[in-house]
């Protein structure tokens, strides 16, 4: 797999590790924004690599984690509906609601699909018409094209049947919060190389210079990530707060300018709450009033529903970086990938997910003949 | 396809009832009813295609003659969608699959069950395909379908077609194997590479193209591992087929059932390049995934260079590789080192794998 294969080269890997160990004086913490990086983080074992001082704390980027659980309820609601295909991507599928989820909700009887772009629901728009369909919108800039794009597409085919039940949010305005959050600790971040392939990073060299962090563009394989961290050793060390670009081989300083004019057409900017961490303003998109007729809350007007978040769940201290998931009390107990309290038990990004799944709750003992090392 | 297989199955030159099966080109509720189109099917469908001693008595029960010894016994049930896909089909999967069950209890495999679950509205064309199919994979894997029954549902009830099949193997006398049976030290092997049939059966699905064609590994184990059984006899301590779950359930179960530990080195797997290319775009991992043509052996470490020699040997078996090995560490769990130089622990699924948002 070209671009790929070449980024997973065990030998580069260790000969990268052993210079962020000769950089390295002091202890830093380093957030990566994006659950997928956590995942690559955790499953190659990149955190283990790196001197003991280096801490690589886990970001909110996870867009099933943060989405509000209000909102989980109320596709709940309409995917239940009859008439409804509901359409989503399949990571969706086991996060828990209040009291149930789309897995349940296809089990009673609602018509649940999963869909790997949201086009494929606007062509089941056109091949039901006598069907509503709704499709799950939710994600960073990484997903918001291709869901801008299928707006796009019902309007000119003037399509009434199709809607977006959308919560996306930003990365930029998630930066400023984390920052701005009393206590934090994060020194510098790995900015998500997927949302910056989209949006560029023209957003950042003011966060940068605000903030006084390196901020570095950073990709998901595990030499982009131990590039990403040596680059952000570099200047903590020598006391620079730079934007620097570690996944030139796909961003650019403009991103993906087409997708950008589709994205300020279709939607607009609008506060959002993120689930955990509460509303941050200016932080998310909403359709805008010229698709407003393709958004799925006011087509559907769910009212009425209960929710309630479990009360056990830190999910959104997780999110932000305060615990490591196997710090959380229910963490393996309560709350496994089985029976999740949280979306961060249940997400293929989720940080939660990808320590359970990784084995990083097993004690120490158990695995100390092993020589499994831990996070 | 279709077509070809469909002629040979159906021979309408010797239809002998007033009601050809050419005027029923779907199975309607009276195909379940235990009369006159329920036999029709058997006799114009199943018998010519299925044909053996036992089968043609037509009684309620097959009758069967088997050495003394111990039987072994399996079933499967098949719901698999699409019904054909890249590399087989649900009746290649339904004979292969409990064919394959028996194979790796170390018995061989002998006789088969067919029932079959239809959907008022199937296309007898597409019924007919699959008994082909099934025809040719129990001639392949040399055992006899020897009795089945048919039941219809009605429109809307059913998914097209489910098969459940059962199997009767005889045991090798000698052989001990099981999935307690693995000891510290063992060798791990495996068949072939890994994933093919989940990512065929993925990439078929609505919405789905890849470029290049995924195809399923579906495939009778039971000459292949006759051959290892054959070379190294007691040397196999166990044998497991990675079907739903993938790999990682497989090494998961022994590691549990035998309680000992089991390591792997994660860039020894076989996957394939387009394998392992879907997998990254949907990010799945492909220990997980599906395989139906594929056996993991655990061998006595002096019997693991005979096996793999001999798997390779095999047209089913050359992309063997030798992948891990069982340890007294870690008991009952499933470590991976990674190409990084580092250890994961892999645990089993809790139901199937979702492709990711981004």
């Amino acid at each position: 797999m070209k671009y790929l294969t070449e980024f997973r080269n065990g030998e580069i890997a260790q000969r990268m590790a052993r210079e962020i160990h000769q950089i390295a004086t002091r202890p830093w913490k380093i957030m990566e924004i994006c659950g997928g990086q956590t995942h690559s983080i955790i499953r190659n074992g990149i955190d283990q690599m790196l001197p003991a001082g280096i801490e690589m704390v886990h970001g909110p980027g996870c867009p099933v984690c943060v989405t509000p659980l209000g909102l989980i309820d109320k596709a709940l609601a309409i995917a239940a509906q009859p008439g409804v295909i509901f359409c989503s991507f399949g990571d969706m599928l086991r996060v828990p609601g209040t009291d149930s989820d789309l897995f349940q909700v296809k089990g009673r009887g609602g018509d649940v699909r999963v869909v790997y772009s949201p086009l494929d629901a606007v062509e089941l728009a056109v091949k039901n018409p006598d069907r509503q369909v709704v499709f799950f919108g939710v994600g960073f800039e990484t997903t918001a094209p291709a869901n801008a794009m299928s707006v796009h597409l019902a309007k000119r085919r003037g399509l009434k049947n199709f809607s977006l039940l959308v919560s996306h949010v930003l990365v930029p305005p998630a930066i400023e919060a984390i920052m701005g959050a009393p206590g934090n600790q994060v020194q510098a971040f790995l900015a998500a190389g997927h949302v910056c392939s989209v949006m560029g990073y023209w957003e950042y060299p003011p966060l940068a210079e605000k903030y006084r962090i390196p901020i570095i563009v950073t990709g998901f394989e595990p030499l982009d990530l131990l590039d990403g961290i040596r680059r952000a050793v570099v200047q903590l060390e020598a006391g620079r707060h730079e934007v620097e670009n570690a996944y030139a081989r796909i961003v650019s300083f403009e991103g993906n300018k087409p997708a950008q004019k589709l994205l300020s057409e279709v939607f607009e900017v609008t506060d959002r709450a993120w689930r955990g961490i509460g509303v941050i303003p200016k932080s998310g998109w909403r359709l805008s009033a010229d698709y407003r007729e393709f958004d799925a809350e006011e087509r559907f007007h769910i009212s009425g529903i209960h929710t309630e978040e479990s009360p056990l769940c830190r999910a959104g201290d997780v999110l932000r970086g305060a615990i490591k998931p196997a710090e959380c009390a229910a963490f393996g107990k309560e709350c496994t990938p089985r029976h999740p309290l949280g979306a961060t038990m249940v997400s293929s990004e989720g940080a939660c997910a990808a320590y359970y799944n990784y084995g990083r709750f097993i004690s120490a003992e158990e695995l100390a003949g092993a020589g499994v090392a831990r996070g | 396809m279709a077509e070809n297989v469909i002629s040979g199955a159906l021979d309408f030159s010797n239809w002998s009832c007033p009601l050809p099966l050419a005027d029923y080109p779907t199975i309607v509720m009276g195909h379940g009813g235990g009369g006159k189109l329920g036999n029709e099917l058997v006799e114009h469908l199943f018998l010519p295609a299925f044909r053996n001693p036992a089968l043609e008595n037509l009684g309620d029960a097959a009758v069967l003659d088997v050495a003394a010894g111990k039987l072994a016994m399996s079933t499967d049930s098949f719901v698999v969608q699409p019904l054909f896909f890249p590399g087989g089909s649900i009746g290649g999967l339904a004979v292969n699959g409990t064919v394959n069950d028996l194979a790796v209890s170390g018995a061989e495999p002998k006789f088969l069950s067919a029932s079959f679950i239809l959907e008022e509205g199937f296309p007898l064309a597409q019924l007919a395909a699959i008994v082909a199919a099934m025809a040719e994979a129990a001639a392949v894997a040399g055992v006899q379908i020897v009795t089945g029954d048919t039941k219809v549902v009605e429109r809307g009830h059913g998914d097209g077609c489910y098969i459940n099949t059962a199997g009767i193997g005889v045991l090798r006398p000698g052989i001990t194997v099981g999935p307690h049976r693995a000891q510290p030290g063992d060798a791990i092997l495996v068949s072939g590479t890994i994933g093919d049939h989940g990512m065929a059966i993925m990439s078929v699905r609505e919405g789905l193209e890849f470029e290049s064609q995924i195809r399923s590994d579906c495939a009778a184990l039971n000459g292949l591992i006759a051959d290892v059984l054959a070379a190294v006899g007691s040397g196999v301590h166990a044998m497991r087929d990675p079907t739903r779950g993938g790999l990682a359930s497989t090494l998961n179960e022994i590691a549990q059932s035998s309680g000992v530990g089991v390591a792997i080195d994660e860039p020894s797997l076989p996957v394939r390049l387009e394998v392992q290319s879907a997998c990254e775009l949907l990010g799945l991992d492909p220990v997980y995934v599906a395989n139906e043509g594929k056996a993991v052996f655990f061998v006595a470490p002096e019997a693991a260079e005979r096996v793999l020699e001999v798997l390779r040997s095999h047209p089913l078996g050359r992309d063997a590789a030798r992948i891990g090995q069982v340890t007294a560490e870690h008991p009952r769990m499933l470590v991976a080192r990674t190409a990084m130089g580092a250890n994961r622990v892999i645990a089993t699924q809790i139901g199937e794998q979702l492709p990711r948002i981004c």
